[in-house]
């Protein structure tokens, strides 16, 4: 047989890892992304004609045991129906004996891309919305615990979605599975700490709160999603991971940096308890309000309050100092 | 086609040549060894070669002896597959046997390569000629050992092509996914070729392809001892990096 070239050997390896879709609604288009022990791919449904994203476990990922935890992840998914959560809309087994389950496919921006352009009440805004599905998600019972800007897609139409539930987890107000633990396949990037099983350290430095790094499950409840939005917060407001050198947290207002600083509490019981007291806060400040995080000082409130009311207090400053003139002229 | 090999997962029970390169019987060690031999001599030979700069005769008999010890029993009893992988393994063992060599200064001449394994070390020297200078022999060896293995699992699915009638399934398959041809025919132009519709085309060439996948890890099982070692030597050998 003649010799394999490089060329075809790089062509073959490729070839091994494509997903087997014979006898299913759907062919492959290309690769998306690979983890530890799975990967996703484009590819199209031929009865709806439209792209659908299929999540496939690895030819040699460890069994059954995997599968089972893809399949538990498909069902978490399905079950948070929510405009920020990606939808599932087929689970199951292809020919090659591999796990999979098909998601909509998003075309978009990661956050990181998207809000490179935006000014500071965009970013704000956006990270409300970023919160809306994670409040839904926890009132269920269920944590995410791997939030990070790269999980947080921006779609075509401006839809923010939260993506990656691959280690989330049924709280003690969740849903019973089978397993408390559902870490399973997941798009693991360069900072990324990947271990699957339970009593593992899953999350991303940078992005994981104190107790999910500790490695103690028991304590990690939904406001470890708390201090990941907190963390998001301080990279869209810096473009730095907290932890890392500063970036110009300088300029910025003191405030957020509180409400930073509050979601990102080492206590949990300091945090915000819910990611919508965060939003609120968040609304505060936009609309001009006092936030919670931050006691403010007499000029600083004198500052906030003058900002708010600018008009209004110039239009007052003028008419008594019209007034004033006009008392001192008539004396004259 | 093996159906225990179906879902990817590793069979309860199946052969290992390692296992059985490891044990008292003669006649299943000498078949173990053969089959190591047929997936390793063109990794070593070209390693030895290229590592240590000797003249093709003197890497063949090198090769002819390393194998002939395997099969004496002198490296693989040592082998733990819980400690390492094989391919390291056997290159550490031709390493030591190349240093043994030189500090003893006696090799075991057996006249260009004549022994017990009939090997081709011409079609092996000529694919030398297109190796890159710049790569290191031990990248060299783990690169020989993929398009080895590749070669042995396609090997495999020709006969399965040929026991099932369905040789044209390889021929497409080869000529569509095994050559270097630049630019590739279309499925249209297969389609012309084969005298077949382009659907044809497209379905013989995704069974050639699921069954070429299959054929490999099959290759894959047979050369490792244990569940654990084959899913590390498939994620491997799948470019996946192993945490």
């Amino acid at each position: 047989m003649k010799q394999l070239s490089d060329s075809v050997v790089a062509k073959l390896r490729a070839e091994m890892q494509v997903p087997d879709l014979d006898g299913t609604r759907y062919s492959v288009v290309r690769q998306l992304a690979r983890g530890g022990m799975g990967s996703v791919w484009l590819a199209e449904d031929t009865v709806l004609k439209r792209r659908v994203a299929l999540k496939v476990l690895d030819l040699v990922a460890p069994a059954d045991d995997l599968a089972a935890r893809l399949l538990q992840e498909a069902r978490i998914l399905a079950g948070l129906e929510h405009p920020g959560i990606v939808p599932v809309h087929d689970a199951g087994t292809l020919a090659d004996g591999r796990a999979f389950y098909c998601m909509k496919y998003i075309e978009g921006q990661t956050l990181a891309q998207h809000i490179a352009r935006k000014g500071l009440p965009d970013k704000l805004r956006l990270l409300e919305r970023i919160a809306e599905p994670l409040d839904f998600a926890h009132a269920r019972g269920f944590i995410h615990r791997d939030l990070k800007p790269e999980n947080i897609m921006i779609g075509a139409f401006g839809e923010v979605l939260v993506m990656d539930w691959g280690l989330a987890k049924v709280g003690a107000t969740g849903l019973k599975l089978a397993e408390n633990e559902i870490a399973t396949v997941v798009r693991p990037t360069q900072n990324s700490l990947r271990v699957t099983g339970q009593g593992s350290v899953l999350g991303t430095p940078g992005y994981m709160s104190p107790e999910q790094a500790r490695d103690s499950t028991t304590e990690v409840d939904h406001r470890t999603d708390i201090f990941s939005l907190g963390a998001i917060l301080w990279f869209m407001l810096t473009g730095t991971t907290p932890g890392e050198l500063p970036a110009g947290t300088g300029s910025m207002p003191r405030p957020l940096r509180a409400i930073c600083e509050r979601a990102m509490a080492a206590d949990p019981n300091a945090r915000y308890q819910f990611a919508g007291e965060m939003t609120a806060d968040i609304g505060r400040y936009l609309s001009g309000a006092p936030v919670l995080a931050y006691p403010e000082g007499l000029l600083e409130r004198a500052g906030r309050l003058y900002t708010r009311h600018r008009t209004a207090i110039v239009l007052v400053a003028a008419y008594l100092l019209m007034r004033v003139l006009f008392i001192m002229l008539e004396r004259r | 086609m093996s159906a225990n090999s179906q879902n990817g997962n590793f069979p309860l029970t199946h052969y290992s040549v390692v296992l059985a390169a490891q044990s008292d019987d003669p006649a299943a060690r000498s078949r173990a060894i053969e089959a190591i031999t047929a997936a390793y001599w063109k990794p070593v030979y070209k390693y030895v070669r290229v590592k240590w700069n000797i003249t093709s005769e003197d890497a063949a008999d090198f090769t002819q002896d390393f194998f002939t010890r395997l099969l004496e029993k002198e490296f693989l009893d040592s082998y733990d597959s819980t400690k390492g992988r094989l391919r390291t393994f056997l290159r550490t063992c031709a390493d030591r046997l190349f240093m043994k060599q030189v500090r003893d200064s006696h090799r075991l001449k057996r006249g260009a390569g004549s022994g017990h394994f009939p090997l081709n070390y011409v079609e092996a020297e000529r694919e030398l000629e297109n190796v890159p200078n710049s790569e290191s022999p031990e990248d060299r060896f783990e690169k020989e050992w993929v398009r080895s293995l590749f070669t042995l699992g396609l090997q495999r699915l020709r006969s399965c092509c040929e026991s099932e009638s369905k040789m044209i399934h390889f021929e497409l398959f080869e000529r569509y996914d095994l050559e270097d041809a630049d630019p590739k025919p279309s499925y249209t132009q297969l389609a012309a070729e084969f005298g077949l519709a382009v659907t044809d085309v497209t379905n013989y060439l995704a069974f050639a392809r699921r069954e070429f996948r299959r054929c490999v890890l099959d290759q894959l099982r047979e050369m490792t001892a244990t569940g654990e070692e084959f899913r590390r030597e498939a994620q491997a050998l799948l470019g996946v990096e192993v945490r």
